[in-house]
């Protein structure tokens, strides 16, 4: 960031990050808990520099597939490569992910972002930089010393989508970012999304939000009863959903 | 109720006058209790916030002991220390029997089981809501027992508290270890007990009143600490 020959500079951002490796690709992935198969062998190859958005009625197991995609729990079946490489915890350190609902530590606003980047092992200096830098991009920085929980729910989500941007993830996860926010709150979540998308970070987002995902998406993973039903072009989708459970979805009825 | 008025006659001209003899006991007493909390704390928090994150096999074992352990008679605290600091126990030669060192170790004995396994609850309840962020995070489990204990400091200070109410209070522990003896181990609870058995009841009562006074306001002193650090932050 301070280096006057990044990349990345010319395009005035708070935080570079390499490059992602693509494609992101599931073989076969199952995951079970208590005899029931949440995620059912699951394909996909995820090869788009855009934004791709998991959409899908309440238990599809999206959050599930987000949280195997991320190694927060360990697949029952299959593999998960990432730019071709087995997910491992060194791969996982490279990704971060904002939650549905926001957690936030018993601290500051500004504690939250410097402890977050404690653990992932970033220098002092580094440190303060980065703390500043995320909390004028969240627009948070006369919250600085406010308690983080006090925040309003819009602030907290800002707060969490700034805290693992400082992280310089290559791939980011986002669950639901904006399911309980109002406009205004998910409008400043998404404008920080296409920013970090321009500067070229993966982002893979879970939405019930069609106008969002038309919005945000260039690609689309539909997913129902754990199973990966399509994936395709946000436009294709939206315009010729193929599957009965998306044209379903998208005409807000019942999907069974 | 002639014992009642004796005894408040007798505490306050005790304070007033500043009794040395009262004021060496109770200065003794929160020593002991204070320095065995002090080490318990540590030796607790360190043992809550691990058991709260780890797992391993017996764990399950380890904490249900622990629970019960918070119930530990004083009593039984201090034969445990008095076997392993007789001149024929294993720690013998220490020579620390009937010393107050030996008081501290029978408290610590006492009381690190109750803030252990408060810690120990207050981790796992944050750890629900934290794990995963933690985990996403890269925190290693080190570094998430540490962010636990931080972030439960507001209900770590209430184990801490209810440790020294337990330390404060005991007469068995001390008594054993302590062997009662004037000028050297005689604290507040072990000197109500003498008093008492003796036939001073006002004098026993006396020293009761004090011994309740102190741990009251040791016990607001706590409380307003928090409470100010509550304000001052960031439940
Ligand atoms: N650990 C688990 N044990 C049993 N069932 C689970 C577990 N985790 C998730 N599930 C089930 O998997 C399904 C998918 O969950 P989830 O991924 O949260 O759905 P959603 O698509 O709404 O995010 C749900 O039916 C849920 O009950
Ligand atoms: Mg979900």
């Amino acid at each position: 960031m301070l280096d006057p020959t990044h990349p990345l500079n010319g395009l005035g951002t708070a935080f570079g990050s390499a490059r992602a490796p693509l494609p992101v690709e599931l073989r076969a992935l199952n995951y079970e808990a208590s005899g029931k198969l949440v995620i059912d062998n699951a394909n996909l190859k995820i090869e788009t520099r855009g934004i791709t958005a998991i959409m899908g009625p309440n238990g599809a197991g999206k959050s599930v597939l987000l949280r195997l995609m991320h190694g927060l729990i360990a697949p029952t079946g299959g593999e998960i490569l990432w730019g071709g490489r087995q997910m491992d915890r060194e791969l996982s350190r490279r990704q971060a992910m904002v939650f549905q609902k926001p957690v936030l530590l018993r601290r500051s606003v500004a504690a939250n972002i410097r402890h977050a980047l404690g653990l992932r092992g970033v220098g002092r200096k580094e440190r303060a930089i980065r703390v500043d830098d995320a909390l004028k991009l969240a627009a948070l920085e006369r919250h600085a010393s406010t308690p983080a929980r006090v925040l309003s729910g819009g602030e907290q989500q800002r707060l969490c989508l700034a805290r693992a941007l400082s992280l310089e993830p290559e791939l980011l996860f986002l669950d639901e970012p904006t399911a309980s926010l109002d406009p205004a709150s998910t409008l400043a979540i998404e404008k920080l999304l296409i920013d970090a998308q321009r500067r070229s970070i993966k982002i893979i987002v879970v939405t019930h939000d069609v106008g969002q995902a038309r919005r945000l998406a260039q690609d689309v993973i539909f997913m129902h009863h754990g199973r990966i039903i399509e994936h395709g072009y946000a436009d294709s989708f939206f315009d010729t959903p193929r599957s009965e459970g998306a044209r379903a979805y998208l005409a807000g009825g019942l999907v069974l | 109720m002639t014992d009642f008025i004796n005894a408040f006659k007798t505490a306050l001209g005790l304070i007033v006058t500043l009794n040395p003899g009262l004021v060496e006991i109770l200065f003794l007493s929160l020593k002991v209790s204070l320095s065995a909390v002090a080490i318990a704390s540590v030796l607790g928090f360190a043992i809550g916030g691990t058991l709260a994150v780890y797992r391993f096999p017996g764990r399950g074992a380890v904490v249900a002991v622990l629970g019960a352990l918070m119930g530990l008679p004083p009593v039984v605290a201090g034969l445990l220390v008095y076997l392993l600091l007789s001149n024929a126990g294993p720690l013998g030669v220490l020579q620390l029997l009937y010393t107050p060192t030996a008081m501290i170790i029978a408290q610590v004995v006492l009381v690190t089981p109750i803030i252990a396994a408060l810690s120990c609850q207050a981790c796992e309840d944050l750890l629900e809501e934290y794990d995963e962020q933690l985990r996403s995070l890269g925190a290693s489990p080190r570094a998430i027992v540490l962010t636990l204990l931080w972030d439960g400091r507001y209900r770590l200070t209430s184990a801490v508290l209810a440790g020294f109410g337990r330390a404060i209070a005991e007469v068995g522990a001390v008594m054993i270890v302590g062997g009662n003896i004037d000028h050297v181990t005689r604290t507040m609870t072990t000197a109500i007990a003498l008093e008492t058995s003796k036939g001073n009841i006002a004098l026993a009562l006396a020293l009761g009143i004090v011994l309740l006074a102190t741990a009251v306001a040791v016990n607001a002193a706590l409380m307003s600490v928090r409470r100010l650090a509550l304000r001052l932050a960031y439940a």
